[in-house]
């Protein structure tokens, strides 16, 4: 998938992450983290944040993320559904291939 | 025997630190809501979370329930699509008010149960009615679909199509908790009683909570886990309740060892209904761990 | 020999040495003036105030090195401790030993005096916000000392501990130095109630001086600190905030997880075979800890069991229970609310007792070990149910050690409540970052999520599973968390110790590592 415009999902409460994400010009994947558990979690958010992105096949993004203590299963669903967004398109896990 | 639908706790799907603990305090069934709790440009983030939400969590013993956006609207499809794939026990329809509304849902659902090659017939569904013709159309609703194991009754739209408001001794609902009730009860389904709103308000709910149960209600739904615990002690058998229904199991146990295909006890015939009430009511007493030998 | 009043007085008697003579008006004792007592206590010259806190800083005796004190009944409402550290520093006194009974978020100000070199170490049961982010990062070459409360006070009646001067903010005073936590007659502004870690530094410590907003009559009655025990006395404007010092009444909790864990909490102790008329009880003042008071409340209305005493610090809560008959004695060593200061004021059986009194191990009738059940919370607890409650999941200093030891040790049944994670944070962890409290005075655990039973304790995990009681071992616990947050990665730190953890009877049971840095 290609990201046209600026994507952005989740919310600032505890438990949730806010993806904001846009092009990065053939640059690849660049992820600025923010996040309350960055020494215990720092690395497993990126490795979950860039997993997705490539499971949908994302080449070239540039990711802001201020994490509150998410879990996995909604640092996936936020990046999901930023990227929708920023394609304008409703791609479900389950056709991403 | 059917599942204890005693509670139903209601999380908003788009809020991810509230859909993680929603199991914990012991509600018979939590509802996952992507209807009437998710704003309408968030529509597409809840859906996700709910759906990943579902394939990652392990809630156990408790009832899945997802609330999708109706048929109608933009969204319902998207929302079963992806939902149904996620494998909840139960999906809720809201605003049901023909048969075909029912029928439209099963079917969509068999369909994605087949592609995905899931059993037909895996994924249940509740119906909640939440207009006056809605009740009208409760039984046909009810016998709509295998799928159907219960109709419930959503107070605030319904009082808004009545054009009148809420009161604390709910007069206004009556005739449609009745109506909903009869329908549940002709097509051996569940009954489920609305939210009340006012948490803080413990002796208006408690009233409310008898009201129901006294109406032959399954259960209710509710939004504060403040409110469980109300619910299950007034769901909770007596002990007499209890006693008998031992006897009344005891009794079929003795009838059958004997062979024989009458039971009774202290001179009277024990028929279905009542062997089905002493199960229930032993269903409450194990959920409220009452011991029972 | 004649004396002083004109009789022969032999120079010396054989078994008891020489006899020294009374001489008139110069032996001590004579203390007579014609002044009314009034005008007397006005009297700089007979009473014990002292003009400024130089004066009295000048007249203890306060040198370079030596060991100055402070209690922490003002909580972030303090001014004293800062107000008495800046006259210090202006007065060019250095290397100083800092030993309060605890350090809040208002004391950040330390930082400048340890850098200018006028604290040289400390010695606390506590630090919080700047000052402790700054000691984690390494700010001080000598290692902070923890002690829990009891430990605290072990330390300074063995010795061990020697206070050189203590300066003890006090809400109400006389001339002579009676001093109390509040005032019978007018309303001290900054009233705290209970005096409890102030007591036992007044006791011990070789000079005290009081520092009061709120000088009374002659004789202050009640008093939590006796003229005996008292040096000097300054008068200043304002010893404290009173906001900061006490909210109105504590409230219950309502966070639905918090009062889940409570609920449990409650059924551990009615299952616990300790719930029985004329049990004792002490539970924290917050959150679930405090909350498992209300349901519990409601078990021993309907076992009609009455608990001999709450000891520690007392809340609003615990004091309506008392009111209501169902404790019969409340041991005050720290109030925290204006309800139970009200109380403390106005219940006879509502009593004031030192930190000495409280938990010191070397006082083997000592409260805390009289405990049937505590109630006790942690920020991380172990495979092994050795407990952290000071260091956060960053490595980074935020808490005290407190009475946690000292009340689990001394409990027959301590309860740890905690939810289960905490955000993404797991309390169970494989070893705790830091240990305030070794496992084996820890007996259960109780979750949102499940209830784990030490291994040690066969008596109450019978008593617990019997009951029905969602019983796991704590492996498994910690499994079902791990599941849903994944593995955190341990916590960096450089080799160099910022702090060393007293146990409370002053062995070190472990040390804090300065947090690394990152880049």
């Amino acid at each position: 998938m290609k990201i046209h415009d600026v994507g952005m999902a989740g919310t600032l409460e505890s438990s949730d992450i806010t993806i904001h994400i846009e092009d990065n010009e053939g640059k690849g994947i660049e992820i600025g983290l923010k996040s309350t558990v960055e020494n215990q979690f720092g690395n497993q958010i990126r490795k979950v944040i860039y997993e997705t992105l490539q499971e949908l096949e994302v080449k070239d993004a540039l990711v802001c993320a201020t994490d509150k203590g998410a879990l996995d299963c909604t640092i996936r669903s936020r990046v999901m559904t930023a990227v929708n967004r920023a394609c304008q398109s409703n791609t479900y896990p389950w056709e991403a291939k | 025997m059917s599942r204890l639908r005693r509670t139903m706790l209601y999380v908003p799907g788009n809020n991810p630190g509230m859909i993680r603990d929603v199991h914990i305090y012991g509600a018979d069934a939590i509802m996952l809501d992507l209807e009437d709790s998710v704003s309408l440009n968030e529509k597409d983030a809840a859906r996700m979370l709910v759906y990943n939400s579902l394939k990652t969590f392990d809630y156990g013993k408790t009832e899945v329930v997802v609330r999708v956006n109706g048929l109608n609207t933009p969204f319902g499809r998207d929302d079963l699509e992806a939902i149904v794939r996620a494998k909840p026990d139960t999906i809720r329809l809201p605003k049901t008010e023909t048969p075909e509304d029912v029928k439209e849902a099963d079917e969509l659902i068999s369909q994605i149960e087949q592609k995905i090659g899931m059993k037909h017939g895996t994924v249940k569904m509740m119906a909640a009615i939440e207009s006056a013709l809605g009740v009208i159309n409760a039984y046909q609703i009810g016998i709509a679909s295998k799928r159907l194991t219960g109709i419930a009754i959503g107070a605030e739209d319904f009082v808004t199509d009545l054009k009148t408001t809420r009161s604390l001794d709910g007069i206004e609902l009556l005739t449609a908790r009745s109506q909903i009730l009869f329908a549940a009860r002709a097509a051996g389904i569940d009954a489920l009683d609305t939210v009340f709103s006012d948490i803080n308000d413990e002796a208006g709910f408690t009233n409310e909570v008898k009201l129901i149960k006294q109406l032959g209600f399954d259960g209710k739904s509710i939004i504060n886990p403040r409110q469980i615990e109300i619910v299950h002690r007034i769901f909770t058998p007596t002990e007499a309740e209890v006693k008998k229904s031992t006897r009344i199991i005891e009794a079929i146990k003795e009838a059958e060892s004997k062979g024989s295909g009458v039971i009774s006890l202290n001179g009277k015939m024990i028929d279905k209904p009542i062997v089905e009430r002493a199960r229930r009511v032993l269903q409450l007493a194990d959920a409220a761990k009452i011991f029972v030998k | 020999m004649l004396n002083g009043i004109g009789r022969e007085i032999p120079e010396e008697i054989t078994g008891l040495g020489k006899l020294r003579s009374y001489r008139k008006n110069i032996t001590n004792g004579q203390a007579k003036s014609t002044q009314r007592s009034r005008e007397r206590q006005r009297n700089p010259d007979n009473n014990k105030i002292v003009g400024s806190l130089e004066a009295a800083i000048k007249e203890a005796g306060l040198t370079d090195g030596m060991t100055i004190s402070f209690h922490h009944h003002f909580r972030n409402g303090d001014h004293v401790v800062n107000m008495v550290l800046d006259t210090i520093a202006k007065m060019g006194i250095k290397d100083l030993v800092l030993a309060p009974s605890s350090l809040t978020d208002v004391h950040a100000p330390i930082i400048n005096h340890i850098k200018n070199g006028v604290i040289r170490r400390i010695e606390t049961s506590g630090l919080r916000g700047d000052l402790a982010q700054a000691i984690s990062n390494g700010l001080m070459d000598i290692p902070v000392v923890i002690n829990s409360h009891g430990g605290r006070a072990r330390a300074i009646v063995s010795g061990e501990l020697p206070i050189d001067v203590a300066f003890l903010g006090v809400p109400s005073c006389d001339a002579y130095g009676n001093a109390n936590g509040y005032s019978r007659e007018n309303n001290a502004a900054c009233a705290c109630g209970s005096l409890g870690y102030a007591k036992v530094d007044a006791q011990h410590a070789k000079k005290v001086v009081l520092i009061t907003d709120n000088l009374v009559e002659y004789p202050n009655v009640p008093f939590g600190i006796p003229e005996s025990q008292v040096d000097y006395i300054v008068v200043v404007d304002s010893i404290g905030d009173p906001k900061g010092i006490m909210s109105g009444a504590t409230r219950y909790t309502s966070n639905p997880k918090d009062l889940l864990i409570a609920k449990q909490a409650a059924e551990v102790i009615e299952a616990s075979g300790y719930f029985e008329d004329g049990f004792s009880l002490q539970t924290g003042s917050g959150g679930a800890s405090l909350a498992t008071t209300r349901f519990l409340r409601d078990k021993m209305i309907a076992g009609n069991i009455k608990a001999s005493f709450a000891l520690g610090g007392i809340t609003g809560q615990i004091v309506e229970l008392h009111e209501e008959g169902l404790i019969r004695r409340l041991l005050d060593v720290q109030s925290f609310d204006l309800k139970a200061v009200e109380s403390l004021k106005n219940n006879r059986f509502h009593h004031q007792i030192d930190a000495g009194y409280y938990a010191n191990p070397d006082n083997e009738g000592c409260a805390a070990n009289q405990l049937d059940v505590v109630v006790l919370s942690a920020l991380e607890i172990d495979l092994d149910f050795n407990v952290n409650v000071i260091t956060g999941s960053d490595g980074v200093i935020r808490g005290a050690s407190g009475g946690h030891c000292d009340t689990a040790a001394g409990a027959s049944a301590s309860i740890i409540v905690a939810p289960l994670i905490r955000g993404r944070m797991p309390s169970i962890l494989e070893h705790v970052n830091t240990v305030i409290t070794p496992g084996h005075t820890v007996d259960v655990l109780v979750t949102d999520q499940g209830i784990a039973v030490n291994p040690l304790r066969k008596d109450l995990y019978d008593n617990l599973k019997s009951a029905k009681l969602p019983v796991f071992s704590i492996e498994e616990l910690k499994a079902k968390a791990d599941r849903i947050v994944g593995k955190p990665e341990p916590i960096k730190v450089e080799n160099k110790i910022v702090g060393i953890v007293k146990y409370r009877d002053g062995s070190v049971i472990d040390l804090i590592h300065q947090v690394k840095k990152e880049l």
